[in-house]
């Protein structure tokens, strides 16, 4: 009993380790079949965690910390699909660069915020037991007993399965990031569809964020992201770019994680940063390609200069 | 009149962004209750016209100016290179090896061997992401990203278990030998002879760029990597070689810190010239006297910061923002100078 305990409870802190990921994954899975480069998932899962953290300290109320986070983080996703879609920027070079200024900005303005009030406990969002299911052994804690984000999230990643290929919003994203030009040619507006995915993609990366700081730990640290982003970024590819895929992904990653917990815990023997490390070494032979080839969507980083068509 | 507009832009637009960056940092300075205009004063007469504030931007430059070298020469072949973080610290690492372990050279030996190793050590955190984006085709910007992740932590462990110094109250390593350091070359203050070196590799690298067939083929590369490839240049090999060199020069920022700085490794080596100098070399558009200010810049911007935070009362955070937001309207005017161009172009045939 004793070790199914301790297998019940880790497994919940993988869940718990890998929600922020895979919200932030999802996020990114819209924007990049569209086309769209997106290394500013980071910065979004960092803006997502301050304005959550500071709308429910002002407000006092976590549900308006999240409505606050999806706005501010798709303010974010807007930013960024301004600088690629319409500005054309190198998509890197926007991703980076809305990564330091969010770094930077959430880092002065939680200064001003929380300041005086140093270990500012914020009321977080209650668990909700879903009737019956909750008392299945494992099971029932695990998958019923959780929050409504976790909830939010299952329901996302099979909603968001059945948008990509089975519906024709799903055909007309999925044409956009391979050819943007046979979709423009087919009357589809590759700006619109493009803006529309890095908004969504902002969102989501920003509940991720608001997961951090109104369930995990209860507060707003600076720079509490720690590469989250791009471990979801790592998720994404290692998923194939396939939302069942990428959340199985951000669970493995998960997994590791609660693993070096336990671990450093139980005071066992092997050095901790080594497991820290882990995750990150995964990803990265995920990327060699130890899980066979991934090939992400063909348009996927080139900004699409759809005018010339009708210019002259 | 056309052409001179097309010559003045990539002068006057990284000068529009820093003045934009500044005019923001300026409302956020407003909103902490700060007068900006003090606090700019102060932060720029500190880390500009004072000895040991010179003494102390000049520090700081140091690793500024090596690592957004490594940026710039990746940046030329058309390679992102994120991962100067890791890089520092591998570098830092390897100097720190042979200033502890290799003991009784003289200093002309010596010093110069442990930046080898430095340079080594950073150039083979390089070469990974570069032979994985050459042979794999795997994507630089993600895996120089995780690699970071993997130096730190790699550094955090060694100087915590096998190279930590005895009775050590946090975790960092024993003093590194005499023979390694680097002299100081303003007396009484923390400049040392890093940042000659660094202007020496700047020098080394304009030559190599500007000047020699080397340069031509990186460029080859990053401009049209297809047409280099007929021009019978061997991409796989120049991404290699560019990567390892990114790497290399990085780690000789790391190098500097230990051997002109600390004298011994600390857990943290680099609070984050690795990601400064990502927007160092982008505001310098890939020039290399455009690397040399501009490090010059953020090491004023970050020297001066203390002193703001200080005597102003503004937080330092200010400054990560400012130098974002530089970043941020680089970039917005690289789109809005191509678009100027295109338009005058098109005005030009009419």
């Amino acid at each position: 009993m004793n070790n199914l305990n301790f297998f019940s409870d880790y497994l919940i802190a993988t869940l718990r380790l890998a929600v922020p990921l895979a919200f932030a994954a999802l996020g990114g899975l819209y924007s990049e079949r569209s086309g769209v480069l997106n290394i500013a998932l980071e910065g979004m899962l960092l803006t997502g965690a301050f304005t959550s953290a500071a709308a429910t300290f002002y407000i006092g109320n976590p549900w308006l910390g999240i409505l606050a986070s999806l706005i501010a983080g798709g303010l974010v996703g807007l930013l960024h699909a301004f600088l690629c879609v319409t500005l054309r920027v190198d998509q890197l070079v926007s991703g980076l660069a809305i990564n330091l200024v969010a770094a930077g900005l959430t880092s002065f303005l939680a200064r001003l915020v929380f300041s005086g009030s140093s270990t500012q406990q914020l009321p977080g969002i209650g668990t909700i037991m879903i009737p019956g299911l909750a008392n299945i052994p494992l099971i029932g804690p695990l998958l019923f007993q959780q929050d409504f984000l976790v909830y939010l999230l299952f329901i996302l990643v099979i909603f968001t399965t059945y948008i990509l290929f089975k519906t024709s919003f799903g055909l007309t994203l999925r044409g956009v990031g391979e050819s943007p030009k046979a979709a423009d040619t087919a009357g589809i507006s590759v700006t619109f569809v493009r803006y529309i995915a890095v908004v969504v993609s902002g969102c989501l990366a920003s509940l991720g964020g608001a997961y951090l700081t109104l369930v995990q730990v209860r507060f707003f640290a600076e720079g509490m992201s720690a590469g989250k982003g791009f471990i979801a970024i790592a998720a994404l590819i290692f998923g194939r770019w396939h939302p069942v895929g990428s959340a199985l992904a951000c669970l493995l990653f998960g997994a590791t994680e609660a693993l070096q917990l336990r671990i450093q815990a139980l005071g066992a023997n092997i050095p901790y940063q080594f497991l820290v490390m882990l995750p990150y070494a995964i990803a990265l032979l995920a990327l060699v390609g130890l899980a066979g080839k991934s090939t992400p969507p063909k348009a996927l980083g080139t900004p699409y200069f759809g005018e010339n068509r009708h210019s002259d | 009149m056309l052409t001179l507009i097309n010559r003045l832009l990539p002068l006057l637009s990284p000068l529009i962004a820093i003045a934009s960056a500044l005019i923001v940092g300026a409302i956020l300075m407003l909103i902490a209750g700060a007068n900006p205009i003090t606090a700019y004063s102060i932060l720029f007469q500190e880390s500009l016209s004072t000895y040991f504030g010179f003494g102390n931007t000049l520090t700081k430059m140091t690793p500024l100016l090596f690592a957004s070298l490594g940026v710039l020469v990746a940046l030329r072949a058309g390679q992102f290179n994120v991962g100067g973080e890791g890089q520092i610290y591998l570098g830092a690492l390897g100097s720190t090896l042979i200033g502890l372990y290799v003991q009784g050279l003289p200093a002309l030996i010596h010093i110069p061997l442990a930046l080898l190793a430095g340079f080594f050590f950073g150039a083979v955190w390089g070469w990974i992401p570069g032979y994985l984006k050459a042979i794999r085709g795997v994507n630089e910007v993600i895996t120089t990203l995780l690699l970071n992740y993997i130096a730190v932590n790699l550094v955090s462990y060694l100087v915590q278990n096998p190279l930590m110094a005895t009775g050590a109250p946090s975790p960092y390593s024993p003093l590194i030998a005499k023979t390694s350091r680097l002299p100081i070359i303003l007396p009484q203050s923390l400049a040392h002879a890093g940042i000659l070196l660094a202007l020496i590799a700047a020098a080394i690298l304009w030559v190599l760029l500007v000047r020699s067939p080397l340069g031509y083929q990186i460029t080859a590369v990053g401009f049209n990597p297809i047409a280099a490839r007929y021009a019978h240049i061997s991409v796989e090999r120049t991404i290699m070689l560019v990567m390892a060199s990114a790497g290399g020069l990085a780690g000789l920022a790391g190098s500097c810190e230990v051997m002109g700085l600390k004298y011994r490794l600390f857990e943290q080596v680099s609070p984050g010239y690795g990601f400064d100098a990502i927007a160092i070399a982008f505001l310098s558009r890939g020039s290399v006297v455009g690397v040399v200010l501009t490090s010059l810049f953020f090491a004023a911007l970050r020297s001066g910061a203390n002193v703001m935070q200080r005597s102003a009362g503004v937080p330092i955070t200010v400054v990560y923002v400012i130098q974002g937001f530089m970043v941020l309207f680089i970039a917005i005017s690289f789109a809005v100078e191509r678009e100027i161009r295109v338009k005058t172009q098109r005005g030009a045939k009419v």
